[in-house]
């Protein structure tokens, strides 16, 4: 995942609550094997029955229950891929919300009216490392975990750090809690 | 004094908000390229005894199977490259023709894999459904398939807590489907977001684990990431005797009985709710929320306090085809689903095999059972349900995740209006162009054979 820092350009918007993950990236999309090239796809339906019109600036305004739904990191991946680097709204759904963290793609967090203040604007500069969203209207604080922002800055691999821990997974894993469950390798085959 | 979930969630808690994983069950759409991301780094998979994968969501129905023999030629190349990364990670597989084959989260319930106390994942938001075990499960993305793949962990926030409590009995005709529809009607499809749900009260308490996992699994369309009923005499005795119940069950049970959220323990929110008041019910527009009691009519946008919930209603009637003010009761869907991870168990095709008996499906209507998985279809065809299917006009078919999501050839044509057992109403979920509603077994086998939706408590 690459290093963000100052996300900064115009913005697009989509005003619209509980946008699902159905509608980002459609079922049909999510046979292919690969995690890129799915860009192209986003918002499919909508954008070809000219529901919506997007352009693939740095920054997406939107609704609040954003990417509610399917669990599928596609609809994360083809949000990217069309050249968002950010995501504002009010909410986000939880899985999406931490898809988007684990590829590099900033969804934060700002309340309705800043939402619209934003969209107003047309424009913003986003700081993470100061969770900051700055416009023509004024600064807007939003909040990142410490961790997650440390991740998004530095462009961090998140299995890399847990395995530099492995030693605590072995740990558990000789514990009784760590011998409970399934054997899933003895179940007939 | 301490709740259910904040007991697994530390039992597992191998540093702070690192999670240790006791299950991740594996299909074929979400996983291919976190399988591609190991091999890059060259990283192998951790625990492939506490990984369980299976083909569901794009397999056909049709009596295709073999992987290779799938017509679809993307949907092949998945499934093949789900056979693949099994075999090379040794991870043990229900592929495409294996009687054990089934949709994920009917099918670790069955084998006694799913058990209280554990943490499981997947990559699919329905892994909710494993949590009426009193186990912690929840749904994650491909980059978190992939760490868990690696590392057995997931790093995780630690979610909020609520308990919804039902109190009263449900009421005759009316089903666990109708109780979770109804509460995420008044949650709202973002109510429960940021929260793990504890479901309680003699109501739930009173449920069979079929019933208690059609809760747990709408979880995700209030969007609640976890539902969780803590386990008791009924939830042991769906484990006991499984192919994945534990060596030693008795310890196993002791450890179980510790679970249960003790007399005192807080939650971050408590919600209260008289099942007695919930009626059968139906979804009008494009998401579970959106949702009334079958005696009701679809409701008028410009009755709607907000401006944001008047404009999503006009949308939703638009989609829908639906005009405000018509009756539920006149609402004439052309398609039936039976099935889904939602309502594809032994005990829902009863119910609805049960309403079907003796009966045929009305003119005009292509209605279709998918079993939730190759063990369920079995035990209907010993029981006989699906000669009271076929005869009633039913179309019966292999198990999978079918028209809930249309990955496979089972899907709506444009404008399309059917009666579906699944758990989303969205735009194009079954197709693009379809019209879901949202419905227990039941009341769409009523609608099957009536051709509109029915009172199904009244209905004879």
């Amino acid at each position: 995942m690459r290093p963000i820092d100052i996300i900064e350009g115009k913005v697009s918007v989509l005003d619209r609550a509980d946008v699902d993950t159905d509608q980002i990236i459609p079922k049909q999309f999510l046979k292919r094997v690969e995690r890129t090239g799915f860009g192209e796809f986003l918002f499919y339906d909508w954008i070809r029955d000219g529901e919506i019109e997007l352009e693939p600036n740095p920054i997406l305004v939107t609704g609040p229950n954003f990417g509610c739904g399917s669990s599928r990191e596609h609809a994360p991946w083809a949000l990217e891929d069309f050249g968002f680097q950010a995501i504002v709204a009010p909410s986000f759904a939880d899985i999406f919300y931490s898809n988007c963290t684990k590829i590099g793609l900033l969804p934060a967090i700002l309340d309705e009216a800043h939402c619209r203040a934003v969209a107003e604007a047309g424009e913003a500069r986003i700081d993470v490392d100061d969770e900051t969203v700055t416009c023509a209207a004024g600064v807007f604080e939003f909040e990142v975990e410490h961790d997650v922002k440390q991740r998004l800055l530095n462009g961090l691999d998140d299995i890399g750090i847990t395995l530099e821990n492995a030693g605590a997974i072995d740990q558990f894993e000789a514990t009784p809690a760590g011998a409970h469950g399934p054997v899933t390798t003895s179940l007939p085959s | 004094m301490k709740n259910m979930f904040e007991k697994i969630w530390e039992a597992h808690e191998v540093s702070d908000g690192l999670i240790y994983i006791d299950l991740h069950l594996v299909h074929e759409v979400t996983s291919p390229q976190a399988f591609d991301g190991l091999r890059l780094a060259d990283r192998p998979v951790r625990r492939p005894d506490k990984t369980l994968a299976t083909a569901d969501h794009n397999t056909p129905t049709d009596g295709t199977m073999a992987a290779r023999l799938i017509a679809d030629q993307l949907s092949r190349v998945q499934v093949e490259t789900l056979e693949r990364n099994c075999a090379e990670f040794g991870i043990p597989l229900y592929s495409l023709g294996s009687d054990r084959q089934g949709i994920v989260h009917v099918i670790g319930p069955e084998l006694g894999v799913t058990q209280p106390g554990m943490t499981i994942v997947c990559g699919d938001s329905h892994t909710s459904t494993h949590g009426a075990f009193g186990a912690l499960a929840f749904g994650i993305g491909t980059s978190e398939v992939e760490h868990v793949l690696a590392t057995q962990c997931l790093v995780q926030k630690r979610p909020k807590t609520m308990r919804i409590n039902y109190a009263g009995a449900l009421g005759n005709g009316v089903t666990p489907k109708d109780l979770i529809l109804a509460t995420i009607g008044r949650l709202g499809t973002g109510g429960m977001t940021g929260y793990a749900v504890e479901y309680a009260g003699p109501a739930i308490e009173a449920l069979s684990m079929p019933g208690r996992m059609t809760i747990c699994n709408m979880t995700i369309e209030g969007g609640g990431r976890a539902g969780m009923i803590a386990p008791d005499e009924t939830t042991i005795e769906w484990v006991r005797g499984r192919e994945g119940a534990p060596a030693d069950f008795d310890a196993a049970v002791e450890r179980w009985r510790a679970l249960p959220t003790e007399e005192g323990a807080g939650f971050d929110t408590e919600v209260d709710v008289d099942v007695a008041d919930i009626s059968p019910m139906v979804t009008w527009g494009t998401n579970p929320g959106m949702v009334v009691e079958v005696t009701d009519a679809v409701p008028d946008p410009a009755q709607m306090d907000s401006q944001a919930d008047r404009e999503a209603a006009e949308r939703a009637l638009a989609y829908m085809g639906l005009e405000a003010g018509t009756p539920m009761t006149e609402v004439a869907p052309e398609r039936v689903f039976i099935g889904s991870c939602t309502n594809s168990r032994i005990e829902d095709l009863r119910e609805a095999a049960e309403v079907l008996d003796g009966r045929k499906v009305a003119a005009g209507i292509h209605a279709m059972v998918v079993p939730g998985s190759q063990q369920v279809k079995a035990a209907a065809e010993a029981e006989g349900l699906h000669d009271v299917f076929r005869g009633a006009g039913f179309e019966w078919r292999e198990a999978g995740c079918s028209m809930c999501l249309g990955m496979n050839p089972d899907t709506l044509a444009e404008g399309e209006r059917c009666a579906s057992t699944s758990n989303r109403n969205f735009e194009g979920r079954q197709g693009k162009g379809g019209r879901t509603h949202l419905v227990s077994p039941k009341m769409a086998a009523a609608a099957a054979v009536e051709g509109h939706f029915v009172d199904i408590r009244d209905w004879s």
